[in-house]
């Protein structure tokens, strides 16, 4: 019996997407093949990024091996970004959680300006997310995307309920748009449809929404691998785009990575590893222990 | 590359509805082969060599290989997708502790111990890891012998290493009857291991420098009727791993390549040096395709998140898990205790009572069984109604644990209220934050209430 080695090959491409602009471009996405498949005939142009997740507002949750790596910059998020910027990150990720009317329900304008002022003090391009509450957020984007105009930031979530007046801002002042949809291939298929009627499709990310081991996770890990199949081999335009996993804030929220150090690092960092070989673009995290871990055990 | 029904046809006696299969026809015993509802021997009229053929189409494109006996056995193969979401992953890794007859007696027990007694429960199952993997590195063969009795007499699954085949078989005489798997098997030393391995039939783990070396072994010891094989393609680190992973199971499902249906087995050990990196590589073996994998060491931190990662990629994505219809005691709740009510959808149940557990609140928290939906999916399906959740809290026995007859029910179906406080009669519904999130906000305050 003859062995033939089983290479593929591939008609589809992830589309490749710039983010950050000058200096501080960089591009995202761009494969025609599945994650670490460098066996399979086809190219990787641009690795998988590995983003560091800081707060706008000083954590309320106190995990100390979690917050230790940053000190005393927690309490002040630009500090906090810098800090990030010396662990090796390909961007950063600001959240503006304290605009969610559950937490501080901090107005449009401040979150927007801090937004600016982090973006002259860092190095690396920037990923901005609101909280989540698509009604608030359908202020503080826009804001965030008219006062950062021409910086081509990532900003999202970019949610079916908020996506007219989100993504028009984020066309119009030159960004470019996490589309979040909760865990499922047609409702994540239908918001890029819709979006991508009046957005070019090179100008947006997706955001099936990561879970963490134990808590999902499955679910995340099975979406990423068929969205990325069904861009990569049937060539689907509307699941082409690089796929973002945030999920540092998800794995950290369990009791599990809180309890223990060891285990912690080891939560985040098989969730991370797993939707990585699932076929993430971005891993967003939130320690840098975890980082530097998965990037020493891919070897690459 | 599974055989059609209409391919067996042909190879069938096609006799007039002789219908000594128990079929109608050649043609209904054939679709029935195919898919696994009946077995060859069910025709007599076939000759041994169709018989043969037929018999060796139709085996699973991935060998079953069963290591170890009894209660603590491991079965690993049969795999029928390479990718979770094509269908599911079948039969979860075995994972193994790595023991020298190097170490001292006493990290030989607490390895041993570690394995046996490392058990974490989690959503109603128990996790653990169920094998010792026994490395001959002392040079001294009776150490070998003493450290294989030790470890045989814990009736866990095992597999022996050894490079000095007198040793490798010497070990297996003294547990044969255990099913170890023997490794490794090579191109150096297969034509004197085929005589031993014959005698008193065990797994063995066939490893190659390469998927092509493999090959002429695992063709050799099948010629011979030793079928029972894991592959070990000697990936030197976790990127060469994932080429050699993929490239079997694509070989084995996709090709119908036989000599490469077996089951892998991976040591993330010997591929990292650091103990979170090799919990780390252990983690992508498990996404990719290892049927065995070998770790130097663990402990509670380390193996948990593996058992856990392992558990999750092993479920079936075609069903959701559920847990049990009862109520759970979380903390320990007395009589003053806040009641809630949430569905049985596993990620659902396993959240609710994380956020409730973060609370330090003792609560008893009632599952309602929804199918395995999740709590507003189950409303609209029809099974987390008002007089649903009412049947379930009454039958639960829960009345009998508090004074208070309060219950909590989460904010997304406020709508069964009325309902639910119809079908309870004496009971007050209490309408929850609509996300598990909100429980630490509320669930505090709450009890507070409950006190006076």
């Amino acid at each position: 019996m003859e062995y033939k080695a089983p290479k593929e090959a591939y008609k589809g491409n992830v589309r490749e997407v710039t983010i950050g602009k000058g200096d501080k471009a960089l591009k995202i996405g761009g494969e025609n093949i599945l994650p670490l498949h460098f066996f399979d005939e086809g190219t990787l142009p641009n690795p998988p990024r590995f983003v560091l997740e800081v707060l706008d507002m000083e954590p309320t949750e106190k995990t100390p091996h979690l917050l230790e790596p940053f000190g005393d910059a927690i309490s002040d998020p630009i500090k906090w970004a810098k800090k990030c910027e010396g662990f090796g990150v390909d961007a950063i990720c600001l959240t503006l959680i304290s605009t969610d009317p559950a937490e501080k329900d901090a107005p449009a304008e401040g979150a927007a300006q801090l937004v600016k002022r982090m973006l002259g003090e860092l190095k690396k391009p920037l990923i901005v997310y609101g909280s989540g509450d698509d009604k608030k957020d359908a202020e503080v984007l826009p804001k965030v995307a008219q006062v950062c105009a021409g910086e081509n930031l990532l900003i999202g979530p970019v949610q079916k309920e908020n996506y007219e007046v989100v993504g028009k801002a984020i066309l119009d002042n030159g960004h470019v748009a996490i589309a979040q949809s909760p865990l499922d291939i047609n409702l994540l298929k239908e918001l890029n449809v819709k979006l991508c009627k009046f957005l070019p499709p090179e100008r947006v990310v997706i955001d099936p929404l990561s879970s963490a081991l134990g808590y999902g996770i499955e679910y995340s890990f099975s979406l990423i691998e068929r969205v990325k199949q069904i861009g990569v081999i049937t060539k689907d335009s509307m699941t082409m785009m690089p796929i973002i996993a945030n999920l540092g804030d998800e794995c950290w929220k369990t009791k599990q990575a809180k309890e223990n150090k060891t285990q912690g690092l080891l939560w985040e960092g098989m969730t991370a590893l797993s939707l990585y070989l699932a076929g993430a673009n971005i891993l967003v995290l939130r320690h840098p222990e975890t980082l530097k871990l998965i990037k020493d055990t891919i070897g690459r | 590359m599974p055989i059609s029904g209409s391919e067996i046809v042909k190879m069938l006696p096609g006799r007039k509805p002789c219908k000594d299969c128990g079929f109608p026809t050649c043609f209904a015993f054939a679709m029935k082969l195919a898919t696994g509802g009946a077995t060859v021997d069910k025709c007599p009229y076939l000759s041994p060599e169709v018989k043969a053929k037929l018999e060796d189409l139709l085996a699973p494109a991935i060998k079953l290989v069963t290591i170890g006996t009894g209660d603590n056995k491991v079965q690993v193969g049969n795999e029928e997708v390479i990718y979770r979401h094509e269908k599911t992953y079948v039969h979860p890794p075995g994972i193994a502790i790595l023991i020298s007859d190097k170490e001292s007696d006493a990290k030989v027990d607490e390895k041993i111990k570690k394995v046996k007694e490392l058990q974490f429960p989690w959503v109603g199952l128990t996790l653990k890891a169920e094998l010792l993997a026994l490395h001959y590195e002392s040079g001294d063969k009776n150490k070998f012998l003493a450290l294989v009795n030790k470890a045989s007499a814990s009736n866990l699954g095992m597999i022996l290493i050894s490079q000095d085949l007198d040793t490798l078989f010497a070990a297996r005489d003294l547990c044969a009857d255990k099913k170890p798997l023997l490794y490794p098997i090579t191109k150096e030393n297969i034509d004197q291991a085929i005589p031993k391995i014959k005698e008193k039939p065990t797994p063995v783990g066939v490893r190659g420098a390469s998927i092509e070396e493999l090959i002429p072994l695992t063709m050799k010891l099948k010629e011979v009727g030793v079928d029972d094989a894991i592959l070990d393609p000697g990936s030197k680190n976790l990127i060469d791993a994932i080429r050699d992973q993929t490239f079997i199971r694509r070989a084995a499902l996709k090709q119908g390549f036989r000599p490469l249906g077996y089951p892998t087995i991976a040591f993330p050990c010997f591929m990292a040096k650091d103990g979170l990196k090799e919990a780390l590589t252990a983690s992508a073996f498990i996404n990719k395709f290892a049927a065995l994998i070998v770790l130097s060491d663990f402990d509670q931190y380390t193996l948990l998140p593996l058992l856990v990662q392992r558990l999750n990629i092993y479920t079936d994505p075609r069903f959701p898990m559920a847990v049990e219809e009862k109520y759970y005691e979380i903390g320990t709740p007395d009589e003053n205790a806040p009641v809630l009510i949430t569905s049985n959808w596993a990620l659902t149940y396993f959240i609710v009572s994380s956020a409730i557990e973060a609370t330090k609140v003792p609560s008893y928290l009632c599952v309602k069984d929804a199918e395995g939906l999740g709590v507003l999916t189950g409303w609209a399906a029809g099974k987390f109604t008002g007089d649903q959740v009412g049947a379930m809290v009454k039958k639960s026995g829960i009345e009998n644990k508090v004074k208070n007859k309060k219950i909590v029910i989460p904010g997304r179906v406020a709508r069964i209220k009325g309902e639910l406080e119809d079908a309870l009669p004496g009971w007050e519904v209490v309408i929850g934050p609509r996300e598990a999130a909100g429980i630490g906000a509320f669930l505090p305050d709450y009890v507070k209430t409950l006190k006076k």
